[in-house]
């Protein structure tokens, strides 16, 4: 079986987001393995512990500095890397992203395609589906537990949905969006660290992938982002001093009468 | 362009019927199409039509339902079948869908399927004075707000984050146009099979629909002292919230984490209980109306954003703020 795992570089979940010209200040941050994508890459080695016949590829479009990233996730235990790496690439949109991921897709050869259910930076949760429309295959998102048919040629997904969870029933392919919960993912253990460096991360480029930017229809419908701003929360900080007792009175008294939030 | 612009609803429904969110995304469309001197269809799949009218109450023009009862768990790849030929051919200017799972994937699949821009999670929609929209939606869980400017002649798919676009109360006397789609999808084309939905036992409401949150951090000290959180929630009609290391130590179930890694809310109310208050985490809650914080530490990072602290222990604090609302209330909780 060859499962293919998406993964992206993001800005470390521990830090503060400051704004330069209305982009984001990343300079200096520290970049991650997109957390969601951690639990899609330890799915997928589970997956290879229990079928030896299993090969887990990683696949990341984005610019250089994003093969650490991929560094990363094979030290974590994944066989190979491939990485989408072109200047062609810069400034594509997600549909493009999407498309892209797709054409390597198809010619890396796949049963499985394991994606984070949305990168903890944009937060758009369109990737995956997108690339399984593109693929025409199905997708089930923000799977908590996964099972295998016998024969490895079906799957048993559950996934979390609003006040409970929706179990459901796929042939393979299928392509699956990932979510805490499904597993814990591992640390990357020295030896992996060590074996990582040997390992291959193919860099495949725009022509390989026969992509020409014009060739894409221009959507008939574009959101363009016109500027990030800071969210403009400020608590009004107010401490109710005073016995417990008392505190607690004047709270329930103000939650109710001056912000009637209860 | 002067054509009369459509903003499409699909609308969500459960065994219990219509979602609350669906009339809030209905609601949002209703100020949207006015604003655009435009209509609001609202689709519905696996409802009865004795159902739409509340659609029509909250600001639907038109309601196509399809009754079909086994609409009622629809599939991505169902959804799919139904809602592309109907976008395809009624050529809305928008499409709303409300911020769920299903309306998560299905908004992200039909963009692929009609090579269109999408805006995940919006907080807000407005029309400017040119008549171009503009829609925000949070990013890096709401570290940073995205604002975006919709182009093109449409269709433009926007999910709305639930809580957010409440309205007072529906018009009664509002009337509306419902429609009975007959519509069968042959099973032979489907590969996706519903085996089962299962409702989460013992909780009341999930975090992301609830108007007040109680969560707990580790101060709660252990899985057992969340009851106290359980019994707030309840007389108070909320949901449970958890940080992230209480659910990394198993006390609490993946979905009741709110941060980055988990839920972003933004309910009317927000309790944090002994939660210092990691920047993932005030970035998944500090959208809510109010913010209360109750924590033994008085330079707690939680109480920058709280409106209202209490300094103390909440396990302490906890049992009297329930008794005070119960009392309040008049609740028989």
């Amino acid at each position: 079986m060859r499962i293919l795992v998406c993964v992206k570089q993001v800005i470390d979940t521990a830090a503060r987001i400051e704004l330069k010209d209305h982009k984001v200040d990343g300079a200096g941050l520290a970049r991650v393995l997109n957390p969601y994508d951690e639990f899609a890459l330890e799915e997928a080695l589970r997956i290879r512990e229990r079928n030896p016949e299993t090969e887990v590829i990683l696949v990341s479009l984005g610019p250089e500095c994003f093969r650490d990233t991929l560094r990363a996730g094979l030290a974590m235990g994944a066989d190979r890397a491939v990485h989408l790496l072109d200047p062609l690439f810069a400034e594509v949109d997600s549909l493009t992203t999407a498309y892209l991921l797709g054409q390597a897709a198809t010619s890396l050869g796949f049963d499985l395609i394991f994606c984070g259910r949305q990168a903890v930076d944009d937060d758009m949760a369109q990737i995956g589906p997108a690339v399984a429309v593109y693929l025409q295959i199905p997708c089930i998102t923000v799977l908590t537990k996964l099972e295998f048919s016998e024969d490895w040629d079906r799957v048993v997904a559950t996934r979390q949905i609003e006040g409970g969870s929706e179990i459901i029933e796929s042939p393979l392919p299928v392509l699956c969006t990932c979510q805490k919960g499904l597993n814990q993912p591992r640390l990357p253990s020295l030896k992996g660290i060590m074996a990582a460096k040997k390992k291959e991360i193919e860099i495949i480029d725009a022509n390989a992938l026969a992509f020409a930017p014009n060739e894409r229809c221009a959507p008939a419908a574009t959101l363009n982002q016109t500027r990030l701003s800071l969210p403009d929360r400020r608590g009004k900080r107010k401490i109710i001093d005073g016995s417990t007792n008392d505190a607690v009175m004047q709270l329930v008294k103000i939650l109710r009468e001056q912000e009637k939030v209860v | 362009m002067n054509t009369v612009k459509r903003i499409l609803v699909i609308v969500e429904s459960g065994e219990t019927g219509i979602k609350p969110c669906a009339f809030e995304t209905v609601h949002a469309a209703r100020l949207l199409a006015d604003s655009l001197g435009g209509t609001v269809d609202a689709l519905c799949l696996g409802l009865e039509k004795a159902q739409a009218d509340s659609l029509v109450h909250w600001g639907a023009d038109y309601v196509k339902i399809i009754e079909n009862p086994l609409f009622r768990a629809v599939t991505l790849e169902q959804a799919l079948l139904i809602i592309e030929p109907l976008v395809n051919s009624e050529k809305p200017y928008a499409v709303l869908f409300s911020a769920t799972t299903h309306g998560k994937e299905l908004a992200a699949s039909l963009s692929a399927k009609l090579n269109v821009g999408l805006a995940t999670d919006c907080i807000s929609i407005e029309v400017g004075e040119q008549g171009e929209i503009m829609v925000r939606r949070p990013v890096y869980a709401g570290k940073a707000i995205s604002h975006l400017i919709l182009q093109g002649s449409g269709p433009h798919l926007l999910s709305l984050r639930q809580n957010v676009f409440r309205g007072s109360s529906p018009d009664t006397s509002r009337i509306g146009k419902v429609e009975l789609l007959d519509l069968n999808i042959p099973d032979d084309q489907l590969v996706l099979k519903i085996q089962d939905v299962v409702r989460e036992t013992g909780s009341q409401l999930d975090v992301t629909e609830a108007r007040v949150i109680v969560s707990g951090g580790l101060g709660m000290q252990q899985r057992e002292n969340f009851k106290l959180l359980e019994d707030l929630a309840l007389v108070l009609q909320g949901a449970v919230g958890a940080s992230r290391p209480v659910v990394d130590n198993g006390w609490r179930k993946y979905s009741n984490q709110i941060g980055q890694t988990g839920r972003t809310v933004q309910p009317d109310l927000y309790i944090a209980c002994g939660i210092s208050g990691a920047v993932q985490h005030l970035a998944g809650m500090s959208a809510a109306k109010c913010i209360v914080a109750i924590n033994k530490d008085a330079n707690a990072p939680i109480f920058s954003v709280a409106d209202y602290g209490i300094v103390g222990d909440a396990l302490e604090i906890l049992p009297l703020i329930t008794e005070e609302f119960r009392r309040a209330l008049g609740s028989a909780n």
